[in-house]
């Protein structure tokens, strides 16, 4: 168990986690929860969201509820982080997104001076009836790469659900990755997942995204975008199995490998039902040079017009 | 005055002559058309001159400002003023029309992106915030492809099909954008199938099989588009080019 800090150590914390992500005050209207460590330093609410949390003997259980037929009008902030260079992060977390309710939640997670930091995340998600849910999870990690990062996240969309999420890791060291989201999706359900990762150095990166379209109509949008230079690796496993009528999905996998590093992709679709439909691409290699001479074209060297290209390939 | 000369450029990929002893003069400031049956070679001499990856080796040089370039590459070539608008321009996921448009602008002012997208009559409001994906259509993309060039006003603009993928209503922005360009000083050497197209040049090469086979003002090169060069009746024609010609060169 974490020893439990005093409001003013938890207000020097909750400073230095925001500036790390260039974030200031939030206005009453806006929602935010901050955790470092295994400790919640803060969270202040907007009418419709319920948030929750109980101490565990290495991590922390969060609760979080949007009720009923709520829709939050600005997006929820939740600030995960640890300043030192050393620690572990475990979050717990259980979310519930009533029928009809709607909310967007933008997790910044900020590492800015880790050499050794596990942070490690398992989340399950509950999309009700015509509910929906976007979430993008931003990290901002320093130049050490000494992140390993463990997110581990079970959706289960309702009938009409819709549930999309980004997960971001573009600017410092990506460190070792092993990402694992997996969505169920009922009737006429929705989900789209992206992923956007630039690996440096000797950055590790194991992606694993998974859409099981178990009810009719329902749709599945896998999409990975990853540049990796010098001695980086990556692994993308994307998986869509339709097993209902009018299922449709697709699966979308871009990686740029620069220098020594090292791609695979494995794109998996299956689909049980012959009214369904399941389509997927595919391309991993060097920057396209139709892109880049037609960039070289307008003047850039090749170092600007290829910055440029992996800019936008991660946005 | 030149500002491009090439002297007795070949090529070869592959076992195959692309271009064969080409020799050709541009004039700086006049708009210039090369036109030729499909595989003469045009394309082919448009990547020589921007010295894209695949046809750097070559035999003959070419002057750009009275200087050699041959050594130089695409982004040296380009940063003194020379510039290639693709046939079947690029899409690049997530790259912003204003970020692309602006790359090789001088001035990257808002009022430059405003106006390079006014000249190829795209809403600037609209415009701006998309990005050059395949949310564009291939006709936008070719206008955001001239917007660029617009932006960038370079000395020497080469037009690969600049109306291949452009829908009918767009096609009088096309020809602005040339007028503009040459009224601001540019100089222009469009490739093309188009008697349109050809119509908005000063002067004309014919190639055909990698050889320049005729060569003159404007007004005097549409037999071409009339004759499709059977009989073969170049002006000057050396006995090889005729011979290319009869063999049909898709004729």
């Amino acid at each position: 168990m974490s020893e439990e800090l005093s409001q003013e150590e938890k207000n020097g914390l909750i400073a230095e986690l925001l500036a790390s992500i260039n974030e200031h005050k939030y206005g009453p209207d806006i929602a935010h929860i901050e955790i470092h460590g295994n400790q919640v330093l803060g969270t202040h609410l907007v009418e419709g969201l319920e948030v929750s949390s109980r101490s565990l003997d290495q991590g922390v259980e969060v609760f979080i509820r949007v009720r009923e037929g709520a829709v939050l009008k600005n997006p929820v902030h939740f600030c995960f982080g640890i300043i030192p260079e050393d620690g572990l992060q475990k979050i717990v977390s259980h979310t519930v997104i009533e029928r009809g309710a709607s909310a967007r939640f933008l997790a910044h997670c900020t590492f800015p001076n880790a050499v050794k930091v596990l942070h490690v995340m398992d989340a399950e998600l509950e999309i009700g009836e015509g509910a929906r849910l976007s979430y993008l999870e931003r990290h901002v990690h320093g130049p050490e790469g000494g992140v390993t990062i463990v997110p581990k996240t079970r959706v289960t969309l309702a009938e009409a659900a819709r549930f999309s999420t980004e997960f971001e890791l573009v600017k410092g060291a990506a460190g070792r990755i092993e990402l694992d989201y997996e969505a169920v999706c009922g009737k006429d359900s929705v989900v789209d997942m992206k992923t956007r990762i630039f690996g440096r150095g000797a950055d590790e990166i194991h992606v694993r995204e998974a859409a099981m379209l178990r009810g009719e109509g329902s749709v599945g949008v896998l999409t990975s975008h990853i540049a990796l230079k010098d001695r980086a690796s990556a692994v993308i496993d994307s998986e869509i199995v339709a097993d209902a009528p009018y299922a449709r999905g697709h699966v979308d996998c871009k990686e740029i490998v620069q220098g020594e590093a090292r791609a695979r992709a494995v794109p998996i679709v299956q689909v049980n039902d012959h009214r369904a439909h399941v389509t997927h691409e595919a391309a991993i290699g060097s920057v396209d040079s139709k892109q880049l001479e037609t960039l070289l074209s307008r003047g850039l060297t090749e170092d600007a017009a290829t910055e440029l290209i992996i800019a936008g390939l991660l946005r | 005055m030149n500002i491009l000369e090439l002297r007795q450029v070949t090529l070869a990929k592959e076992g195959k002559t692309l271009l064969d002893d080409f020799s050709m003069e541009v004039w700086e400031g006049h708009v210039h058309a090369i036109i030729g049956p499909n595989g003469a070679g045009k394309s082919t001499l448009a990547n020589t001159i921007m010295g894209l990856s695949g046809y750097r080796d070559i035999a003959g040089d070419i002057l750009f400002q009275g200087s050699s370039i041959k050594a130089l590459g695409v982004d040296e070539r380009a940063r003194l003023g020379l510039t290639l608008v693709f046939q079947e321009p690029a899409r690049f996921e997530g790259l912003g029309v204003a970020e692309f448009i602006l790359a090789g602008a001088k001035d990257k002012s808002g009022r430059t992106l405003d106006r390079a997208l006014e000249m190829v009559g795209l809403e600037p409001a609209t415009y701006k915030a998309r990005a050059v994906d395949k949310t564009l259509s291939g006709g936008e993309r070719k206008r955001i492809e001239l917007a660029s060039i617009q932006a960038m006003k370079p000395r020497l603009v080469l037009m690969d099909e600049p109306d291949s993928g452009v829908d009918i209503d767009s096609i009088p922005y096309i020809y602005e954008i040339i007028r503009e360009l040459k009224r601001e000083g540019s100089t222009i050497l469009l490739i093309t199938h188009s008697p349109e197209v050809l119509r908005q040049a000063d002067h004309a090469f014919l190639l055909c099989g990698g050889r320049l086979v005729d060569k003159g003002p404007m007004d005097t090169m549409f037999d071409y588009f009339n004759g499709k060069c059977v009989p073969c009746r170049h002006v000057g024609v050396p006995d090889k080019a005729e011979a290319v010609c009869e063999d049909g060169a898709n004729v």
